[in-house]
């Protein structure tokens, strides 16, 4: 048996899924190997038992033929929820003759066969996945697992040069938007907006101040997205990004499964929203059934008192 | 430029959750009282095939479904797409793993011709499980990228954009090649035109089976050994105030409670 972590670099993220592999190796007397894309192998270097840290401009089809090869022998490789990870886990499984499987919050490892949990139907229901083929590769909402206490002495670290090759697909551009911002991942307080918003101003003149006055980052529905009231980086749910805050206040959001789905691992939910039957107070934890633009402009004359 | 795009038909996902059954022998949801109507991630692909298209390019839909999975073929051919395939699958079998569907979908692509694009959506609002395109990428040896929300020709060149977390990348690629598309604003699923919807209706469809293409239709890739219902919601507490004032203020009480801590 031998676990594989892959990450790109090291975030809280990489730190959670670190975690998970340290306790799979632990509780399957295995060796864990921690590969470091673009940085981290210092913090990895104290959770694994072995380190390859390899620097790169990422590009798929390198950076696939590069893990097809390190992973080789591996029998579970595990990666992290970000876009790259997403966009190479079922190749890399391929390529070994193994199996894949996606968005685990579970993972369990049965003589050696692995088993995840994960949520299917939107957010309807869950499932539990028996992977038939070794390697096992999964990836995992990352940030939901607990990260491993870091050991004082770090293992060794293996640089890995990776040869460069001709790809078909060459990123020629990159652009980074709110980079001054925390990620939404990250954020401990989020202030999200949907479809009940009614436009953009709605987001801007109402929504972001109060996140201001909150300390919260911004996020939106599909609905909000789609209509173009807010930017694609700020869309949760099934098909935008997973959050895990200590608070979500969702503003005029009806809280469908699809968008709870997003939201599963936020420890406090609070909602305003007009309608007393949405959906969304099935989940949250308090909130109040008024029209937001009465409750907001409110809202923050209170909470800038409260300061 | 001939390009393929791989279309899903599958349970609304808007029923609500109520609603919401599971069969447990069979380990899927329960039809119910519910619609089939295409993945929406699948017409946002076929959405920006439509809207790339170079002059004389041909489009092509290919399902792999059940005999009803025709409804998404024919609206597809009536939001103009120019060609159509499927690959009937057998009803009482259980629902396809990634890879079952990758390699009997990867066969009826090599029996259609030869194509410059192969596009998917990111994933089915039903499993969800986000791997389709990819697979079929390493099915036909093709590289492939993902989360992509628009395609462009620039001097002759394929440039492809996509989603990060952070932000977007824009790549340059060589055809052929796989690409799985995310909704964007810009790629809403156009609504077909009625005429156009009977049109469609009267358009040859070509048809295979698993057996037919030579491919085995078994899940041995995973299995679905277990599927439930998530615990019991929680109870929410509504603020409490005779005026909106006070309810505001209650409501501004809690969330400092709950932030003051950070």
């Amino acid at each position: 048996m031998s676990i594989v972590t892959i990450h790109f670099g090291f975030d809280r993220a990489a730190a959670g899924l670190a975690g998970e592999g340290r306790r799979l190796a632990d509780a399957s007397n295995s060796e864990l190997h921690a590969i470091a894309i673009n940085g981290g192998a210092a913090d990895l270097a104290r959770v694994a038992d072995r380190v390859s840290s390899i620097d790169v401009d990422y590009q798929p089809e390198a950076c696939l033929a590069a893990l097809a090869e390190l992973c080789h022998g591996a029998t579970t490789i595990l990666f992290a929820n970000d876009t790259y990870s997403q966009e190479l886990a079922p190749r890399l499984a391929h390529r070994l003759g193994g199996s894949c499987v996606g968005d685990g919050v579970g993972v369990e490892l049965r003589d050696g066969a692995m088993r995840v949990t994960r949520q299917v139907y939107g957010g309807k229901a869950q499932a539990v996945i028996a992977l038939k083929r070794t390697p096992g590769v999964a990836w995992l909402r990352a940030r939901s697992f607990v990260p491993a206490p870091l050991r004082d002495t770090p293992c060794e670290i293996a640089t890995i040069t990776t040869p460069a090759f001709a790809t078909k697909t060459r990123i020629i551009e990159r652009k980074r938007e709110a980079q001054t911002e925390a990620r939404l991942e990250d954020a401990r307080v989020i202030v999200s907006g949907g479809r009940g918003i009614g436009g953009p101003e709605g987001f801007h003149a109402e929504l972001e101040p109060l996140a201001e006055l909150l300390g919260a980052q911004m996020a939106a529905s599909r609905a909000a997205c789609d209509a173009g009231w807010a930017p694609p980086t700020w869309q949760v749910g099934q098909t935008g990004k997973k959050v895990a805050p200590e608070l979500y206040l969702a503003i005029a959001i009806t809280g469908a499964s699809q968008h709870m789905a997003g939201i599963s691992e936020a420890k406090n939910i609070a909602a305003i929203n007009i309608d007393p039957d949405a959906p969304i107070f099935r989940h949250a934890r308090f909130g109040i059934v008024e029209d937001y633009r009465k409750v907001v402009p409110l809202l923050r004359e209170k909470l800038k008192k409260m300061q | 430029m001939n390009i393929l795009v791989c279309m899903k038909q599958i349970l609304d996902p808007e029923v609500p959750a109520r609603d919401f059954r599971i069969d447990p022998v069979r380990k899927e949801a329960e039809r119910g009282s519910a619609d089939f109507v295409t993945n929406i991630f699948c017409e946002n692909a076929l959405e920006t095939a439509l809207q790339f298209r170079p002059e004389g390019s041909k489009i092509t839909v290919l399902s792999y479904g059940p005999a009803s999975a025709e409804e998404t073929l024919r609206k597809a051919l009536a939001m103009k797409a120019d060609a159509a395939a499927l690959v009937v699958r057998e009803e009482d079998g259980a629902p396809p793993d990634p890879l079952h569907a990758a390699r009997v979908l990867a066969a009826a692509i090599r029996k259609l011709g030869t194509f410059d694009l192969i596009l998917t959506g990111r994933e089915a609002g039903d499993w969800g499980a986000g791997q389709t395109g990819a697979l079929i990428a390493e099915e036909l040896g093709l590289p492939c990228i993902a989360f992509a929300d628009s395609l462009q020709l620039e001097g002759g060149k394929l440039r492809v954009k996509r989603q990060t977390e952070w932000g977007w990348e824009l790549f340059e690629a060589e055809t052929p090649l796989v690409v799985t598309i995310t909704n964007d604003e810009h790629n809403v699923p156009r609504i077909p035109k009625v005429r156009d919807v009977m049109l469609a209706h009267r358009q040859p469809l070509e048809t295979f089976t698993a057996a037919g293409l030579g491919v085995s239709a078994t899940n041995d890739y995973y299995e679905v050994e277990e599927l439930f219902l998530p615990k019991k919601e929680s109870q929410c507490e509504l603020v409490a105030g005779d005026t909106l004032d006070e309810r505001v203020d209650a409501l501004a009480k809690k969330l400092v409670e709950v932030t003051a801590s950070l």
